[in-house]
């Protein structure tokens, strides 16, 4: 029993505080950050070793980070976010730490510098407690395609965590850490989290530097937080958001990043989405009713049609593989990360064989369709086409977001898969972020939220997107639904 | 459209895979079954708009051209699998 010396059982709800009311009992001494970090690795303790949420625990160097931050709030010096324990999802590279990507490539590869939204959360004394489970490169939904292998939800651990920040959505599920630090390319903040019963945000593209995130598709790519509380949420945005002159597509000009009014309230969901065969009955309800209780706080509800439903996942596909090929060619054993031990006739036949022996299979295939969608010969028929239709949907969802504030969804068409459920076909893998892609492929912020749990208790998701730089007001409805 | 097992063996050695034999089909049908299903973009007219390439209205941040010390050689050769005191070592490349 390692915090009995607390006078009253204030640790069983460290994790259940929101940072703001943890931090008023450290700053009066009724709480210590060393307190906190225990509770969290006692929490790691009993549950790691079944649900793989952790990758790699600093057990140590928190508690070490602890006492010293602890330090930090009696003399009156500490940092904004003094306290808040934060784990970090295997994509994100933190000086002196492993970072593996969930890839046997990078297995023993240390970074020699932290991502700029680690570093910040660190400047203000957030504490980083260990490096979570996601798929490969975060190309996955089910967190199924981590080489080290899959983080299982603590809801029912026949179920998968979703993806691909698995690891990051369950060690907030259960309790291993106040807030995690996530990547979204086409909604693997938002559906573990949908899946998990948490909440995440996926920022608007351009928010957060992506500077130290080991890239998958770089003009999709974003980092966001992953959270039981919105505040939370809003507050480690806050703090990672803005240029950090490593990342040229962060814009930073107040033009673009003014809050736009809120008009008449108005929300639309796309037809085509909540009628969408897919979608499970249970979730298709809790849906409506959020809508009806939309309604019932003064908003207009309005049903809209998008025109491109069908194009938002062939589209995400054909631009992802297409950067992943590119991105991934830098993983060649030569300058980092595993080499292989086979002897090589020349250099290209080095490349091949460790490529061939560290990529997991939809690393491959992804490499594979890349490659072939950028090849002379199919360039305009697939990747330029892809492009195309990207600023169609782009603008489109835009437009509707002109004459409407929010625009609302379910996260998912299903709660969490059974583990290998859809590990076999990877179109099938593929259809699970429907509902998520669209902000990824139009740029767009967008939240999950919990929404109940289906008949076999598994947690379902609400999702809102919101125009460009939009994240409080988005933010702000989506503490009204909570 | 659809790759054929010559198409599977170039895309591969351009992508510096290699795909062990008994790999080779099964990646065969999972690319012809995903292409396929790419095909829902040709049902998209295009014919008038532009390919989007830019996804933030930010444009080129310039810097002031200073000397910064970055990454040190020792530090960079501490990541590389096969080193010496200078280089990052590779099979033979030069006859």
């Amino acid at each position: 029993m390692l915090l009995c010396f607390i006078e009253y059982p204030i640790w069983m709800n460290i994790s259940q505080l929101k940072y703001s009311d943890l931090r008023k009992l450290l700053d009066q001494g009724q709480l210590t950050c060393v307190d906190i970090v225990k509770y969290y690795l006692s929490q790691i303790e009993a549950h790691n070793a079944t649900l793989h949420a952790f990758l790699e625990v600093y057990d140590t160097e928190a508690l070490d980070k602890a006492a010293l931050v602890d330090q930090k709030i009696k003399s009156g010096t500490a940092g904004e976010l003094a306290g808040l324990v934060i784990g970090i999802k295997d994509l994100l590279c933190y000086e002196d730490h492993h970072s593996y990507a969930g890839s046997k490539i990078l297995q023993s590869f240390k970074s020699t510098f932290s991502a700029t939204a680690i570093q910040r959360l660190i400047d203000q004394d957030a504490i980083v407690i260990g490096r979570q489970n996601c798929d490969e490169f975060g190309m996955g939904s089910t967190n199924e395609n981590s080489a080290f292998g899959p983080a299982l939800n603590f809801k029912n651990t026949a179920h998968v965590a979703g993806g691909s920040s698995g690891g990051s959505a369950v060690a907030v599920q259960a309790n291993m850490c106040h807030v995690s630090l996530g990547t979204d390319t086409g909604g693997s903040i938002r559906m573990p989290a949908a899946f998990c019963g948490v909440s995440g945000l996926k920022p608007t593209y351009g928010r957060v530097s992506r500077w130290g995130l080991i890239a998958y598709a770089s003009s999709f790519d974003s980092i966001g937080p992953m959270a039981r509380h919105l505040e939370d949420l809003a507050l480690v945005l806050s703090h990672i958001s803005g240029a950090d002159g490593q990342d040229s597509t962060v814009v930073s000009s107040n033009e673009f990043l003014a809050k736009k009014p809120i008009q008449g309230k108005r929300i639309a969901y796309i037809k085509e989405m909540a009628e969408h065969p897919s979608l499970q009955a249970d979730i298709k309800k809790a849906f409506f009713e959020k809508l009806e209780l939309l309604k019932s706080k003064g908003y207009q509800v309005n049903a809209v049609d998008f025109p491109y439903v069908d194009a938002l996942l062939p589209t995400y596909y054909v631009l992802t593989t297409a950067e992943a090929s590119s991105n991934l060619s830098r993983f060649d054993g030569v300058k980092f990360g595993h080499r292989t031990k086979v002897a090589s006739k020349d250099l290209v036949d080095m490349y091949k064989k460790t490529r061939d022996e560290a990529f997991g299979e939809e690393v491959k295939r992804r490499i594979m369709l890349g490659t072939f969608v950028l090849s002379a010969d199919y360039y305009d028929a697939y990747y330029t086409k892809a492009q195309k239709v990207r600023r169609l949907i782009k603008d489109f969802t835009q437009g509707l977001l002109q004459d409407h504030d929010f625009l609302v969804s379910p996260t998912t068409s299903s709660t969490a898969y059974r583990l290998g459920e859809k590990t076999m076909d990877p179109l099938q893998m593929y259809l699970g972020d429907l509902f998520t892609v669209q902000a990824n492929v139009a740029g767009l912020p967008a939240i999950s939220i919990p929404m109940g749990e289906d008949s076999q208790s598994l947690p379902m998701g609400f999702q809102i997107m919101a125009d460009v730089f939009q994240e409080e007001a988005m933010l702000e409805l989506a503490t009204e639904l909570v | 459209m659809k790759v054929n097992k010559e198409d599977v063996i170039k895309i591969a050695h351009l992508a510096r895979l290699e795909l062990k034999e008994e790999k080779i089909q099964d990646m065969q049908d999972s690319i012809n079954k995903v292409l396929d299903w790419m095909e829902a973009l040709n049902a998209v007219d295009t014919s008038s708009v532009e390919p989007l390439v830019h996804m933030t209205p930010a444009i080129n941040h310039f810097r002031d051209d200073q000397a910064k010390a970055m990454l040190d050689r020792q530090h960079a050769l501490n990541l590389g699998p096969d080193t010496n005191e200078s280089y990052f070592k590779v099979p033979q490349v030069i006859e």
